[in-house]
């Protein structure tokens, strides 16, 4: 009688709420597995899914958006083994999944904390709102496997946008665990996207891409100038890490509308 | 505060009254109002009742270009036994098709109460000269139309020409005869709840018998907040001016439930007066083998199976 | 209306469309025979050994029995709060944030069972319950679950710490919502809590207990102590209090708060209104109606921010009036567990005679009455929606709180005048503006002596949106960031 074989997970692309393959069919070896190996037509892939999934997410209510991002919490809750098995361990899941729960109550708070009425001086009502910016690339870090990439996903979501991940080459097991868990937890698809691949290949692609608003290179090793150049191009929003957690790095993915009206018999 | 828009002189209104202000509509109360009404929960006798004025109501639709007189025979067969295994199912309303068929319907129809409605003045879109538009009214006429459904000039009224939209009605009910006139809006072109409340008020100003939503060819076509801001017009033309005059929400009802739905925004609105296929239709296709489903449910108090109901 | 003519067969049956009942089932709720007091975690029976029957306003049928907490118990749940805060203060905010998110998603998945059982003991209709009160509910714990461990977000330069232990008294026109107020910033912030529910509508916050069980909340943090106006002159009386948060009307706010002087005790008051639902000849007519509608009869009007005075400008009165009459006609009053009903039951019967007496008062006042046909049951406590016009500033109809289905229209002919008699009133709840002008509608709210302006709306509610009175509908503010401050002090 033989040991029961496992079934072996295949680690795919996470795009549009469905995991394809890498539309080249390339992969890489990662500690025995064969990751999906992005080119760049799924990184465009990626961005239409997002900016379709940015419609859906940032028409949402805010507390919607909360409740959403509180179940993420939950469903990664009861996957704490698998993502434990692909990061430092339980304690780094428990940070990770706090973080969710954190990001997840700022939803419906943002516009009280960063926005406000402004008192002009004139008869006119004047207040400012802060709204997401749209499509967000993130080049995910390497450490934490997998809290490091909570902390810069979380709160581009908060805020209403879309996100393009590109992974860690280093940890790109702990991405699509991620996305697993976003994929059975009420969030629409092209909401999150998840790129695993080579970071060199990946983020000059995202960084120069038109149609996206914002990069988070917080995660980017080699040349980021280089990425800031090809950004400039859209005038993309280039967005580093400030603080471990804070509404403004909610707020750093937003932008602000003020708005005026007379007021007037 | 009262716009009176100029009525043509061979139209007499019982009450004289100049019609309602155009004003406007908000949209987000109008359509938490919808949502309210759509919530009602009808059940046991009074669903049936229900399903069974639906049938009554229906406008049998087929408007495509692919049409031939043997779908068209195939459909007025269903319109006049729509459940052969149930003789207590009334016959629809009436038929509607393209003014090249009429007569085909109105032969597969003879000896039957139902009525053939017929689409007219370049449907869908409008575009096309006067001319032309009053020509295909004609035919239809000729070919034994009952109902003609004609189309507003969109383009006119989204670039504000809107006596150019009111003199079209005019023309279109003085083609018409005998033949009664609805007037479709296309709600989904129009932009705004205010824009359906004007355009409601010109056709009704132009001659309406019945103000329509939509033509099916665009979506959005009908909705239960579009249909009740044209309801709320209408029962504010009765309030100032006597004239009594019919609606009808078409295109996107595919369910027994939204026809329930749409009949309890009637029936709060404009009151139990208004239930009946003399002031009410819906233009549907598959909307009738789900309500024969439906009140197929109600009567064994069993789930069907759309299979159990014939397609024509 | 005018006759309408008939082609062919209509076969309407004589008197309309009737809807046939649809019932919502009570088999999702079952209410234990008695309750006991919530103390420490516990059910505990009370120490005065007194109990007494809650009951549904539309069949007058007792519910279950519940205990009369006297001295002694109320004692006992301020000790319990106060060993209890000890515990709860120690806790990491963001742990404390996740029990208000299990109580959030608990009242959530109990969400069907906890509507039916207010519809029953407080007799409004089973589609606010479950559409609003309950939804609602659930919403303020998600809120403030999200702000227990960011208040230093909320109030920037300052530190924020929990006053200890407050004590809480709501009323019975929304049980579970004003619980729901109360309680989640309460423990979002660190406190601990003795709540009162109203006489007549304990029920809910006793299966609240219930949740706070299967949610593990901590001993003491919540404690539930019902009874009668006795119990809550008890509670404010302790020693052992740091905070009293009263909403209920106008005359025991006043109370309360004389009873408060000189001991240094954080209070909040959330009293009655009189609003002004003020409408321009330029409004969106058949919306204005609607929102005219929900301002006074939803919830029975047992509401303290109801829109119960219709300032009309003069030019639209009489169509107004006319659409509003024959809109009041469709309001279907009956059963509130069944699905169509729009009005429910009144709540008690000493409030069906205070609403009584006033109705009375305002057509000897000279006021013109216009209640349309409706068939109220034999039993419970009834009254059908009512308008009265022709009302002066000076009728008791237009000055004092009905708190029942009763709309007073009084007429206005400028901006200015509306703004003066809106504001000619001992309360400042809430008032509405409709008009489809943008520049008018803020002008009107700069004006407003008023918490809550609603614009072209009306009876809107939010976790996120800051709620209270200005003048005798009482001070602090509920609901927003604003709504913390209540429950904190700072260093």
């Amino acid at each position: 009688m033989s040991a029961r074989l496992p079934v072996r997970k295949t680690y795919k692309l996470f795009i549009g709420g469905a995991f394809p393959r890498s539309e080249s069919g390339r992969t890489l070896d990662h500690e025995g597995h064969n990751v999906a190996r992005a080119s760049r037509k799924d990184a465009r892939d990626a961005v239409v899914a997002a900016r379709k999934g940015f419609a859906a997410w940032s028409s949402a209510t805010a507390y919607n958006r909360g409740q959403v991002l509180y179940r993420l919490a939950e469903t990664m809750e009861t996957r704490q083994a698998a993502l434990a098995a692909v990061c430092s361990g339980r304690r780094e899941v428990a940070r990770a999944i706090d973080r969710v729960v954190w990001y997840a109550g700022w939803a419906d708070k943002l516009a009280q904390v960063l926005g406000g009425a402004n008192p002009v001086a004139g008869p006119y009502f004047n207040f400012t709102l802060p709204e997401p910016t749209g499509v967000v690339a993130v080049i995910a870090p390497d450490e934490p496997a997998l809290d490091g990439l909570v902390a810069r996903v979380l709160p581009a979501l908060a805020g209403g946008n879309a996100v393009v991940v590109v992974a860690s080459e280093a940890h790109p097991l702990a991405a699509i665990e991620l996305a697993e868990a976003v994929a059975t937890s009420d969030v629409p698809g092209g909401v999150v996207n998840v790129l695993t691949g080579l970071r060199a290949e990946l983020a000059p692609v995202l960084a120069a891409h038109m149609d996206v608003n914002a990069i988070d290179v917080t995660g980017a090793d080699g040349d980021v100038a280089a990425l800031e150049i090809l950004a400039a191009e859209n005038v993309k929003r280039v967005v580093r890490a400030r603080e471990d957690r804070s509404p403004w790095e909610v707020g750093a993915f937003m932008e602000l509308k003020t708005v005026w009206h007379p007021i007037g018999r | 505060m009262g716009q009176a828009l100029a009525l043509p002189r061979s139209v007499e209104l019982p009450g004289g009254g100049s019609l309602p202000r155009v004003g406007s509509v908000d949209a987000v109360a109008l359509e938490a109002r919808a949502a309210e009404l759509a919530k009602r929960s009808i059940k046991r006798e009074s669903k049936i009742f229900a399903l069974e004025l639906a049938i009554r109501m229906m406008d049998l639709t087929t408007l495509e270009g692919a049409d031939t007189p043997g779908k068209v025979r195939a459909m007025c067969a269903k319109a006049m036994v729509p459940d052969p295994t149930e003789p207590s199912v009334p016959h629809v309303a009436a038929v509607c098709v393209y003014p090249s068929l009429v007569a085909t319907a109105r032969r597969a129809l003879r000896g039957s109460a139902v009525k053939v409605a017929s689409v007219a003045t370049a449907f869908p879109s409008g575009q096309a000269p006067l001319d032309v538009k009053l020509a295909d009214v004609r035919a239809a006429v000729e070919a034994g139309a009952d109902e003609i459904d004609m189309v507003i000039d969109r383009g006119a009224f989204l670039s504000g020409r809107i006596g150019r939209v009111y003199e079209e009605v005019v023309a279109v009910k003085d083609a018409c005869g005998d033949a009664h006139l609805k007037v479709i809006l296309e709600t989904g072109e129009l932009g705004s709840y205010d824009a359906v409340r004007k355009a409601s008020l010109v056709a009704i100003a132009g001659g309406a018998d019945f103000i329509k939503t939509s033509t099916g060819k665009v979506t959005p076509a009908a909705t239960l907040p579009v249909t009740l801001c044209m309801l709320e017009v209408i029962r504010d033309v009765h309030d100032e001016t006597g004239l009594v005059i019919g609606m009808k929400p078409a295109g996107g009802i595919r369910t027994a439930k939204q026809s329930v739905q749409y009949l309890c925004l009637l029936h709060e609105t404009l009151g139990p007066d208004w239930l009946t296929p003399d002031l009410f239709r819906f233009g549907a296709s598959s909307l009738l083998n789900d309500v024969l489903l439906q009140l197929r449910k109600q009567r064994t108090g069993i789930y069907r199976s759309p299979d159990e109901m014939t397609l024509d | 209306m005018a006759a309408v003519a008939k082609k062919g067969d209509t076969p309407v049956p004589a008197g309309g469309w009737d809807y046939a009942p649809a019932p919502e089932s009570r088999d999702i709720v079952s209410f234990e025979e008695r309750y006991g007091l919530f103390i420490g975690g516990e059910e505990v029976s009370p120490r005065s050994r007194a109990w007494f029957p809650t009951v549904s306003p539309a069949t007058e049928e007792p519910l279950a029995e519940v205990a009369q907490a006297g001295p002694k118990d109320v004692a006992l749940a301020v000790d319990a709060a106060r060993e209890g805060f000890e515990a709860w203060r120690a806790w990491k905010p963001s742990e404390r944030a996740k029990v208000l998110f299990r109580i959030a998603r608990i009242l959530q998945e109990r969400a069907r069972e906890l509507a039916v059982a207010e519809s029953l003991d407080g007799g409004k209709p089973i589609k606010e319950s479950r559409d609003v009160d309950i939804p609602l509910a659930a919403a303020h714990f998600f809120y403030y679950a999200g702000w227990a461990d960011k208040l230093e977000y909320a109030f920037p330069g300052r530190r924020p710490r929990p006053l200890g232990v407050a004590a809480q008294i709501v009323p019975w026109n929304f049980p579970l919502l004003m619980l729901a107020w109360k309680i989640a910033p309460a423990l979002a912030c660190g406190n601990t809590v003795v709540l009162k529910p109203a006489e007549t509508t304990p029920l809910t916050a006793l299966l609240f207990a219930d949740v706070c069980r299967q949610a593990q909340v901590p001993p003491g943090v919540v404690n539930i102590v019902t009874g009668d106006g006795s119990t809550g002159a008890h509670l404010v009386r302790s020693d052992g209090i740091d905070k009293v948060a009263f909403t209920g009307s106008t005359e025991v706010g006043k109370a309360i708060q004389r009873e408060l002087a000189g001991r240094d005790i954080a209070l909040t008051l959330e009293l009655g209104g009189k609003a002004a639902n003020i409408v321009f000849d330029d409004c969106a007519l058949d919306q204005a109606v609607e929102g005219i509608v929900n301002g006074i009869y939803f919830n029975q009007g047992h509401v303290c921010c109801a829109g119960s005075r219709l300032l009309v400008q003069e030019s639209i009165h009489d169509q107004l009036v006319r659409k509003l009459k024959r809109r009041m006609a469709t309001l279907r009053v009956g059963d509130p567990l069944d699905k169509n009903t729009d009005i429910g039951a009144i709540n008690s019967k000493a409030q069906l005679d205070r609403i009584t007496e006033l109705v009375e008062a305002g057509t000897e006042e000279g006021a013109e009455i216009y209640q349309p046909p409706c068939r109220l049951p034999e039993k419970g406590w009834w009254f059908a929606p009512t308008v009265f016009t022709g009302v002066a500033q000076s009728h008791r109809i237009a000055r004092e709180e009905i708190f029942g289905p009763v709309l007073s229209v009084l007429t206005f002919r400028t901006p200015d005048e509306a703004v003066e008699k809106a504001n000619n009133t001992m309360y400042g709840l809430s008032a509405g503006v409709w008009t489809e002008k943008g520049s008018r509608i803020l002008w009107m709210a700069d004006r407003m002596r008023a918490g809550v302006v609603w614009g072209n709306t009306f009876n809107r509610f939010d976790p996120a949106s800051p709620f209270g009175g200005y003048k005798e509908s009482g001070f602090g503010r509920e609901g927003g960031r604003h709504g913390l401050e209540a429950y904190l002090r700072f260093e």
